[in-house]
């Protein structure tokens, strides 16, 4: 070995094997000789697994002819019952499980043949370093070396240093060829939907099953309802947009139980108009324990107390959920006044806390 | 000159040494040797020697479903559409009927229920991704618990962390497309992971998605990733595995016969052929049927994405569920820097500090141990894992950790399933977290040394045969039988690693020297690894003599 080796390792290294120290009973006795397996020497055992590769094949060409005929035959709105899996696609079971016999009958048909009738004697083969030795080592440097004072690439400094210069400034061209990828952040994050309500122009709430406007009435006490501003519908071009922050969850809590002063004044008579989108990662929360009055995100198990303002009681969540003012109008139904008073969602940099 | 001249002599034909091909195929055969050079090629490589063991399969496994992913996927997109225009669907699938959608989510309802086998193509190709992933992950203990990513091998070990990397996050960019309800809140769960870096997340978010969430541009960035960009990456870098896996030639376990300058096994012709060959119709074939019978991502149940709906039991594919864990169990920390800017902790420290960590550590590995070793030499015959119990024991704790927070992401699963409180898992994935790798590291070592212990006892003392000697003074005995020497030989072939020793406090003139805190650290290292209490000192050839030679009652 050409390189120094250690005095931590242990020296037998390398050469294990090779000086079988006399008498030594952990010495390597070499490869063991090679046992014949039956079909090595029983004719009809060999002649008997080339039959039952052949068979396998054959099985293969058959699965291949099913495959076809299920293919062609099965209507693709077929179902039926297949214990023990229960009612399933015709076509996808049938066409699948012919697929899978057709290839797995190949490879078995193979690695039978390969352990039945191919040699099975193992042989040595010898390794070599992959470290080259130091002649091959010294020839290769000094041929680097005549190449680099060839190429004058450590002399003329003026040559390298502007290669490395425009090198280092081409790809600037990519960086800003990706610029129109996306519009920048801006105030987009901050407001929502609901911006565009003002005290002379309310935004009417929308029940978001029915799609009608909602009066206070009709929300009980318990009850959780989803809404969004009116005016949008889901055939909009950017309603994917508009719903990830303007979807409202409403909850009706009995005025007496609110524990957060602030809240029930942005509520309507206990009516309280929570932002639906979690502020953890975005998930819109949808489950909604009554008599707690806690809510769950189904994504990461975040919970609020929406009686207590949505303060996180649980789970990842950073901050409570927004709440929108609402009141009702002169129709007796719900509005907004204004935007949420917070950003919605997941927290960013640049939204103040 | 001489090409003239060769010219004007005549009709003979340039000179070949070469004899007249035998046949057809050894002409074409020439032929293409003649273009190719495809002999030089073969001599290396066509009788070339590969060892045989089951374990040695894993990685053939990863290589299959890697082209059976790749087949499928060309299939399917014949006739996916990453378009998040609305359409409004009419195919055969009554309860969607009239619901509006993304072209990208009809498309795939329409490859599940219209295109014949569709259903069945698209099966496979997302079993065959959780194979893969699953195929790389034990793979990767193999090559870890064996210590074959020792010299030379380590860049080797680095190619397949980046395909196991790339391959989780293509997944990932895959089950997103469809647009159903599920993988688009995996896409918002994205959305908000790149929102909470700071500085630039915003900006990250607006260029990524081409304005707000969830816009019109996802899908079809996220489809020239999926099926252009890391295929391609992980195409080079699946040959270059390959190729340094020929080139290394295979490891072997120890054995009669078997050193570090051979390697024993059959030719690649015709035994390899057939085995691997046949191997890639067994996992296509059992993956075939596995489709058929076992539904995966059925999207039409879940319905198209919105925003502002979501299911239960919201899960990602299982390799992305220990960061769905992180996540989960990360109490919601959020903090006001530098005057009102917003930093969530909550977020940021599991998925931007941890997830990276807990994946890194298994690509710098093979480092930090050669470091600590001070070996620079080859290593071609595999360790036996209890032989190396510290690192078998660190794999071991790394793999309890992901198992925790696999648990910790399938929290609700867990409650629902086990009637568990979910609070109660969340805390005790908090406190595992941390406890759980420790224990299980102390447990792992322990059971190693155990079993070096027994090595020893078989060596010196042999096996236990079964058959009880009656003395003539009435006491029992239990006749061992000696091993025969190819399992002495075998059992102790291992080689033991001393501890690196800290350099003499003073120099060859009395004059104190202090070594550095790396010097210091690596030589405590080196103990923890290989000192006193973390291997068993094997069995020497004069102790199995004395044993033996004398009084040999057993």
């Amino acid at each position: 070995m050409s390189h120094d080796m250690s005095e931590n390792l242990p020296e037998s290294h390398g050469s294990a094997g090779e000086v079988a120290e006399h008498g030594n009973p952990f010495a390597d006795p070499g490869l063991p000789a090679h046992e014949p397996r039956r079909t090595d020497i029983d004719e009809r055992a060999a002649k008997r697994a080339e039959r039952q590769v052949s068979l396998m094949f054959v099985v293969s060409m058959l699965a291949t002819i099913g495959f076809i005929a299920s293919f062609v035959a099965i209507d693709p709105d077929k179902i039926v019952y297949i214990f023990p899996l229960g009612k399933v696609s015709a076509l996808n079971f049938a066409l699948g499980m012919t697929l899978g016999v057709a290839l797995f009958m190949i490879g078995a048909g193979a690695v039978h043949w390969a352990r039945t009738l191919m040699s099975d004697v193992e042989v040595p083969a010898e390794r070599h370093p992959i470290e080259a030795d130091d002649e091959l080592r010294a020839d290769i440097m000094e041929q680097f070396r005549q190449g680099a004072a060839e190429s004058g690439f450590g002399r003329r400094k003026m040559i390298r240093n502007t290669l490395l210069g425009s090198l280092a400034l081409v790809p600037l061209s990519g960086v800003v060829l990706l610029r129109d990828l996306g519009p920048l952040p801006e105030k987009k994050l901050m407001g929502t939907g609901w911006g565009k309500a003002t005290q002379a122009m309310p935004l009417e709430l929308v029940n978001m099953s029915t799609m009608q406007p909602m009066k206070a009435e009709d929300i009980v006490v318990g009850s959780l309802t989803f809404a969004m501003p009116k005016g949008l519908t889901t055939h909009d071009e950017d309603f994917q947009q508009r719903i990830a922050k303007d979807a409202l969850m409403l909850v009706r809590i009995a005025p007496e139980d609110i524990k957060d002063d602030k809240s029930r004044e942005l509520g309507f008579e206990g009516i309280l108009a929570y932002s639906k989108i979690c502020t953890h990662v975005g998930c819109p929360i949808s489950l909604y324990e009554q008599q707690t009055h806690h809510a769950l995100c189904p994504c990461h198990q975040s919970t609020f107390d929406l009686a207590d303002g949505a303060r996180v009681i649980f789970g990842p969540a950073g901050h409570p959920l927004p709440q929108l003012k609402i009141i009702t109008d002169e129709k007796g139904n719900l509005v907004a006044t204004g935007d949420f008073a917070e950003p919605v969602g997941p927290s960013y940099w640049e939204r103040a806390r | 000159m001489s090409s003239a001249s060769s010219t004007t002599s005549g009709a003979a034909k340039p000179a070949s040494t070469r004899a007249k091909p035998a046949s057809k195929w050894e002409a074409a055969a020439d032929w293409t040797d003649g273009r190719l050079g495809i002999y030089s090629l073969a001599k290396a490589n066509l009788r070339k020697i590969f060892p045989d063991h089951w374990s040695f399969m894993l990685g053939e496994i990863c290589l299959y479903t890697f082209i059976i992913i790749i087949m499928t996927g060309v299939y399917l997109t014949l006739f996916f559409k990453p378009s998040m225009g609305e359409v409004i669907y009419d195919g055969s699938y009554v309860p969607l009927k009239g619901i509006g959608m993304s072209e990208a989510y009809a498309s795939t309802v329409d490859i599940s229920f219209e295109v014949r086998g569709g259903l069945l193509i698209r099966q496979i190709h997302h079993w065959a991704a959780l194979v893969f992933v699953a195929g790389m992950l034990v793979h990767m203990m193999r090559v870890f618990f064996t210590g074959a990513f020792r010299k030379p091998r380590e860049i080797n070990w680095v190619f397949g962390f980046l395909l196991l990397v790339l391959g989780m996050f293509d997944g990932f960019f895959g089950y997103s497309l469809p647009d159903d309800l599920l993988s688009g809140t995996g896409i918002r769960f994205m959305e908000g992971a790149i929102l909470a870096v700071p500085l630039v997340g915003t900006y990250v978010q607006m260029f990524l998605f081409g304005g707000e969430f969830p816009g019109h541009d996802i899908i079809p960035r996220f489809f020239t990733i999926h099926v252009l960009l890391i295929p391609g990456i992980m195409l080079g870098l699946l040959v270059a595995h390959l190729i340094l896996v020929f080139y290394h030639k295979h490891t072997q376990w120890a054995g009669p016969g078997k050193t570090e300058k051979n390697v024993v096994g059959m030719p690649l012709m015709p035994v390899y052929m057939a085995k691997a060959g046949g191997f890639f119709f067994l996992v296509f074939g059992l993956i075939a049927a596995i489709s058929a019978i076992a539904s995966i991502n059925p999207i039409w149940a879940y319905g198209p994405y919105r925003p502002d709906q979501v299911s239960t039991d919201a899960q990602p594919d299982w390799y992305m569920g220990f960061s769905e864990g992180l996540i989960r169990v990360m109490p919601g920390w959020e903090i006001s820097v530098w005057g009102g800017h917003t930093l969530n902790l909550g977020v940021f420290i599991p998925l931007m500090v941890v997830f990276p960590l807990v994946l890194v550590s298994i690509a710098v590995y093979p480092f930090i141990e050669s470091w600590i070793t001070g070996d620079k030499r080859e290593h071609h015959i595999l360790d036996r894992p209890r032989n190396a119990p510290v690192r078998t024991a660190l794999g071991a704790a790394w793999i309890s950790l992901y198992l925790v927070l696999l648990i910790g992401g399938g929290n609700d699963l867990f409650a629902t399933h086990l009637h568990l409180s979910l609070n109660a898992i969340t805390y005790f994935v908090r406190v595992g977290f941390f406890v759980v790798p420790v224990v299980t590291f102390i447990v792992t070592k322990r059971w190693c040394l155990g079993l070096q212990r027994r090595d020893k006892e078989k060596v010196l003392h042999g096996r236990e045969t079964g058959v009880i000697k009656r003395l003539p003074h009435g006491e029992f005995v239990e006749v061992h039988a000696q091993l025969p020497q190819k399992d002495l030989h075998t059992l102790t072939a291992h080689e033991q690693i001393q501890p690196v020793q800290l350099p003499a406090q003073t120099d060859e003139n009395g004059v104190a020297r202090k070594a550095g805190v790396l010097t210091r650290t690596r030589a405590k290292l080196s103990r923890g690894f290989y000192g006193e209490g973390s291997q068993i000192p094997k069995p020497t050839a004069e102790e199995h003599h004395e044993i033996t030679s004398g009084h040999g009652h057993h």
